[in-house]
């Protein structure tokens, strides 16, 4: 039977993939894959500590639905970061970070 | 129309033309000159119609500035005897300046501006005229300071026009320091500002009379610097460089006279204080004398004259001293205004007739070739010389009357000063008109146009007659004769002017050149010298000590430090934009893990 901690430990190694894609990936794709990899070991807990916080014997749906809204903002997001990115992609044909520092000083 | 209205309406009207001249005024040269010459005549006729009015409320007013009981400043206007007598000399004055300008100023540049520049001033002085307390007053008196600036300086592109409307600001600044001072003194020991609170707080000053003395001569300051008495003379002469009707009205009716004017309008005060009486006597008899000996050396017609000025305002500064009301000195202000007022307008019209020759020594035998200016400077040469029957006789023979009578010395030296009027005076007058043209401009001397002639027509007539009017007539004055006065004082006087006119024939008549020499009379007894030895050794030491501090303690120290402080930590931090996304996120994240580490270690 798995208990909480086990849901949170995956949660957490879910999280932690996706920050050492976005911190050390440099397809920016893959970037944007980490960051909501990330989203959703935060999902993943929230949905767990409902699950696993019974209250007169019922999980707390709040943090369900707190999660439904998540996805679909999450959803607009992508279709925004992506679109972004094909965008950045025609203008400079590249999608490394690594070309893309023109900010420097 | 009532008395309560017209003082504003008279106030008001100059301003109001000064504003549409300054922005309509470029339009037309006659829309310009119609514009002042309609508000100087409205003031006028309202003034002389005022004048008949039979006496209503003296004074008018309201709160301008309310800060409780401490400190109330009013607005208001007195109308008075005082008030109404010198509204009638100022607009008077003002008018006929203000017509005969239209022929000086014809052909000259500035047309418009000029225009507006007068009424602004004939605004200006109508406000000290009308002033009911310290406040106003002085508001007033530095709207002519300003006034008198932007005239002196028309002619600005001119080096010496523009350093001497600068020179007669800043002298006036000193003087007006001290006015201001005596306006506090006198708010700190009363708490009003007003004339007529302050006259009737003045027993509060019985037990200590020395702060009324000081508050008094301080308030005096203010008169030194805008009549021009010694030591703050200088601006006048210099003031010369405006154009000859402004000179005119500085010297008759506005600017200069403020000054004699608040005099007798604080006279129940300065009665209070014999001390201060005591100064202003010794300040006006000094004045009165140096002035009229640096005027026997002075080569430029316009020069003499404000010599003359200064000397005759230091006759009514004594006065003021030495007379038992504010009638007698304000008696001479009166004929003064006419007869000086009167010699400027000849000398203006003698200059344009000479094509702007200033020196009297280029000058001569202008009687045939200019008569009606001739008579008229007679007229005006006569009074002011104190020839009997004439206006200056009897108001300059009253002042020294009471003069020898309250302060013999003083009174002799203004005896003596009579006698030096007449001399400078006609010494003008003979090398101007008489002898031999000593120059190729004074053989093609011309008469000047009629609408310069008529206003000193109009000057002639009073500067003879109007002391007749007022001692036999009544006119306008209450005066009052000492009573033992030495038997001999006026034989002296008419000798003493014989003296004077025969001294100034015998030596001008055919003089082609000044006979007498008197290095110290021409050099105004070298005041002027010390004065620039002054401001280039040690004013100029004290600037350049703070130029030093400005420049290197506020500008650098306090200035520039923190400036290139903050530049160079921005520089420093700039190297932090690396410009890479994930450098960023790391950053990012090492806050938020630092930030946590941080709220929950506590």
């Amino acid at each position: 039977m798995p208990t909480l901690a086990h849901y949170l430990l995956v949660s957490g190694l879910l999280f932690s993939l996706g920050l050492a894609g976005v911190l050390l990936r440099r397809n920016i794709l893959v970037i944007f894959m980490g960051l909501e990899l990330m989203l959703n070991a935060a999902n993943l807990s929230l949905v767990s500590f409902s699950r696993f916080n019974l209250m007169e014997g019922l999980p707390n749906y709040n943090a369900q639905v707190f999660v439904f809204f998540i996805i679909t903002v999450a959803a607009a997001e992508v279709a925004v970061g992506l679109a972004i990115i094909v965008a950045l992609f025609r203008a400079k044909q590249t999608i490394h970070v690594e070309d893309l520092d023109t900010l420097k000083f | 129309m009532s008395t309560v209205t017209a003082p504003w309406i008279i106030l008001f009207t100059p301003l109001a033309a000064a504003v549409i001249i300054l922005f309509v005024g470029r339009l037309s040269k006659p829309l310009s000159a119609g514009l002042a010459i309609a508000a100087a005549a409205t003031g006028c006729v309202l003034s002389w119609w005022l004048y008949f009015q039979p006496p209503g409320p003296e004074s008018l007013q309201f709160y301008w500035l309310d800060f409780g009981d401490a400190f109330r400043v009013p607005i208001g206007v007195t109308i008075d005897h005082l008030a109404k007598v010198m509204l009638i000399v100022v607009t008077t004055i003002a008018t006929l300046v203000f017509t005969y300008s239209i022929g000086y100023m014809r052909t000259e540049e500035g047309y418009w501006r000029y225009f507006a520049g007068l009424a602004l001033f004939l605004f200006s002085m109508l406000g000290i005229v009308l002033a009911d307390n310290f406040l106003m007053m002085f508001i007033f008196w530095e709207l002519v300071g300003v006034s008198s600036y932007i005239l002196i300086g028309h002619y600005f592109s001119k080096d010496s026009a523009a350093d001497a409307s600068k020179q007669a600001f800043i002298v006036n600044r000193i003087g007006d320091f001290g006015f201001l001072l005596g306006i506090l003194f006198f708010w700190a020991a009363t708490g009003s500002v007003v004339f007529a609170d302050i006259e009737k707080s003045i027993p509060l000053f019985a037990g200590f009379p020395i702060f009324l003395t000081v508050a008094a001569v301080l308030v005096f300051c203010g008169t030194v610097g805008k009549s021009a008495q010694l030591p703050l003379h200088v601006w006048l002469p210099n003031s010369m460089e405006g154009p000859t009707p402004v000179s005119s009205l500085l010297h008759a009716a506005t600017m200069v006279a403020a000054g004699v004017y608040m005099l007798a309008r604080i006279f129940p005060i300065l009665e209070a204080a014999p001390m201060a009486r005591d100064v202003i006597a010794w300040v006006g008899g000094f004045t009165c004398f140096a002035a009229a000996l640096m005027a026997t050396q002075q080569d430029d017609i316009k020069r003499i004259l404000a010599y003359s000025t200064i000397s005759q305002l230091g006759y009514m500064v004594l006065g003021v001293a030495v007379s038992p009301s504010w009638n007698e000195p304000m008696f001479h202000l009166f004929t003064h205004a006419a007869f000086k007022c009167l010699l400027f307008l000849c000398a203006g019209s003698v200059i344009v007739g000479m094509h702007h020759e200033q020196n009297i020594w280029k000058m001569g035998a202008l009687k045939n070739k200019m008569p009606f200016t001739f008579l008229a400077t007679c007229a005006g040469a006569l009074a002011l010389a104190g020839c009997p029957l004439t206006s200056g006789y009897y108001s300059k023979d009253l002042i020294i009357a009471w003069a020898v009578t309250e302060k013999p010395f003083l009174g002799w030296l203004a005896v003596a000063t009579a006698g030096l009027t007449a001399f400078y005076t006609f010494r003008l007058l003979f090398v101007v008109f008489l002898g031999r043209p000593r120059d190729e401009h004074a053989k093609s001397a011309h008469e000047s146009p009629l609408i310069m002639l008529i206003p000193l027509a109009c000057l002639a007539v009073p500067s003879l007659i109007a002391g007749l009017l007022v001692t036999k007539g009544g006119w306008f004055f209450q005066i009052e004769e000492p009573e033992h006065v030495p038997h001999i004082l006026h034989y002296v006087l008419w000798a003493l002017f014989a003296a004077g006119v025969g001294g100034a024939w015998l030596l001008y008549r055919n003089a082609a050149k000044d006979p007498v020499s008197i290095p110290a009379f021409a050099n105004r007894l070298y005041i002027d010298n010390v004065y620039n030895w002054f401001v280039k050794n040690i004013q100029d030491g004290g600037a350049a000590v703070l130029s030093w501090a400005d420049r290197w303690v506020v500008d650098l120290l306090i200035v520039q430090v923190p400036s290139k402080l903050t530049w160079t930590c921005g520089f420093a931090l700039r190297f932090l934009q690396l410009g890479n996304i994930q450098a960023y996120a790391f950053f990012f994240g090492i806050g938020v893990v630092g930030l946590l580490y941080f709220l929950l270690s506590k």
